[in-house]
């Protein structure tokens, strides 16, 4: 990859994504364009910013799909998982007994894991939440990243990163060497296409806010801006959620982190008075609703 | 230090599984079917065992069973690691009481998530996502 070639794809990414990457990523754009140069019947990565030169407006959104793909697994980092219905969930569950409704939004869902995680999470709880509606909404930038996660289909790879063998042989079902997460867990998640760096107030305002491992991909001041809008999307005394090294210290005075409570924060004072001022509390959508 | 005990006929797995749970802290004993391994065990009962299913002699099914009647037996934590993967398989794993269950092939993240998944290293020891 020529440093000019380079140059047009991290300008493109980041007027795109926001995705901010450093010299040192050429490694990664060259893993995942690579190939998708190879399926698009092209030499290499220089045809390739040749074509988007051109005008390709279908490759400028598969190489940004590319680009944007996280890897994940379900329970990924394990502790939030420990925390969600150990701490949020019996909190919001006193906070909210009058509404009896709890709103969870994932932030960067990609295929699926983190969503569904959730939802087992919820299943497991049993009787608690009997009578609750219970929204999960996942979003994410790359539409086939969002139709993986709708398909709930898994490889055998995939299951055994993180999922204990009895969710797995609770809420899947086996398709010969795929495996499909049943239909009353896909039932519990909605999924919305969303680019954080647009403006999502329109998703309304969420008990429990994932977002986890993408901010490390912004600059600075993109980061700050979208924890600013995210405060606006967490109710007063709701969470939000952060990954393992992600922070955020020096980037917004608008969430603090819960004492021992890794990755955990919530809406400081601050962040509500913004929230009065600018948007609306709780927008309803068209829910799906949860069966404990 | 714990013990893992490794029970596969082949010992390419062996040698694979032996490399990456020393690289978790485990001490290693080896064991090429079920009847090795229950010797193994009624000399000394390890605290995890990575259990194979087709092996001759005595396979890790009818090793399992055998390994949960013994004294003490339901102490040690079964892993079973296998190209057994359809949920009939799985199913009856965990009726005879496994822990948890590898379809290989598999790498040093798969193994270290469920040695993490059922306790026996800590969440802190794996690489880092």
């Amino acid at each position: 990859m020529t440093p000019s070639d380079f140059e047009y794809l991290r300008k493109l990414l980041r007027d795109q994504s926001g995705l901010d990457l450093s010299a040192d990523k050429q490694y990664l754009i060259e893993s995942r364009l690579v190939p998708l140069a190879k399926n698009s019947s092209l030499a290499g990565i220089s045809e390739l910013v040749q074509k988007m030169k051109g005008g390709s407006s279908l490759l400028v959104t598969q190489v940004v799909e590319a680009m944007t793909t996280n890897e994940t697994f379900f329970f990924r980092d394990k502790v939030p998982f420990d925390h969600f219905p150990d701490v949020i969930i019996p909190d919001i569950l006193r906070a909210r007994s009058s509404r009896k409704s709890i709103r969870i939004w994932c932030a960067a869902g990609s295929t699926g894991q983190e969503p569904y995680s959730l939802a087992m999470c919820l299943r497991e709880m049993g009787t608690a939440l009997v009578g609750w509606r219970i929204e999960i909404v996942a979003t994410d930038l790359s539409k086939e990243v969002l139709e993986k996660s709708k398909a709930g289909i898994y490889s055998q790879f995939e299951v055994q990163r993180g999922l204990p063998i009895q969710l797995l042989v609770k809420y899947f079902k086996q398709q010969g060497e795929l495996w499909q997460i049943n239909d009353d867990i896909r039932a519990m998640v909605q999924h919305r296409q969303l680019n954080l760096l647009h403006d999502f107030s329109q998703l309304g305002t969420f008990d429990v806010v994932f977002c986890r491992n993408v901010l490390i991909y912004f600059d600075q001041e993109t980061k700050t801006n979208i924890f600013g809008r995210l405060a606006k999307a967490t109710a007063a005394d709701g969470y939000l959620v952060l990954g393992a090294a992600e922070s955020v210290v020096g980037l917004t005075d608008s969430f603090q982190p819960c004492l021992d409570r890794r990755g955990l924060y919530r809406p400081t004072a601050s962040a509500s008075s913004k929230r009065i001022a600018i948007s609306g509390a709780f927008v309803p959508s068209t829910a799906a609703l949860a069966r404990p | 230090m714990k013990t893992c005990l490794i029970v596969d006929d082949s010992n390419v797995i062996r040698k694979v599984a032996r490399r990456v749970l020393k690289g978790l802290g485990f001490e290693i004993v080896e064991a090429e079917h079920g009847g090795h391994a229950l010797e193994v065990c009624s000399r000394s009962l390890p605290d995890a065992i990575l259990l194979d299913w087709n092996m001759p002699v005595m396979d890790g099914y009818e090793f399992l069973g055998n390994l949960r009647r013994m004294p003490g037996g339901d102490q040690p934590i079964v892993i079973f690691c296998t190209t057994e993967n359809d949920v009939g398989h799985i199913a009856r794993a965990l009726y005879a009481g496994a822990n948890e269950y590898i379809v290989k092939p598999f790498d040093k993240e798969i193994i270290a998530t469920k040695f993490a998944e059922v306790g026996l290293i800590d969440f802190s020891q794996l690489p880092p996502a």
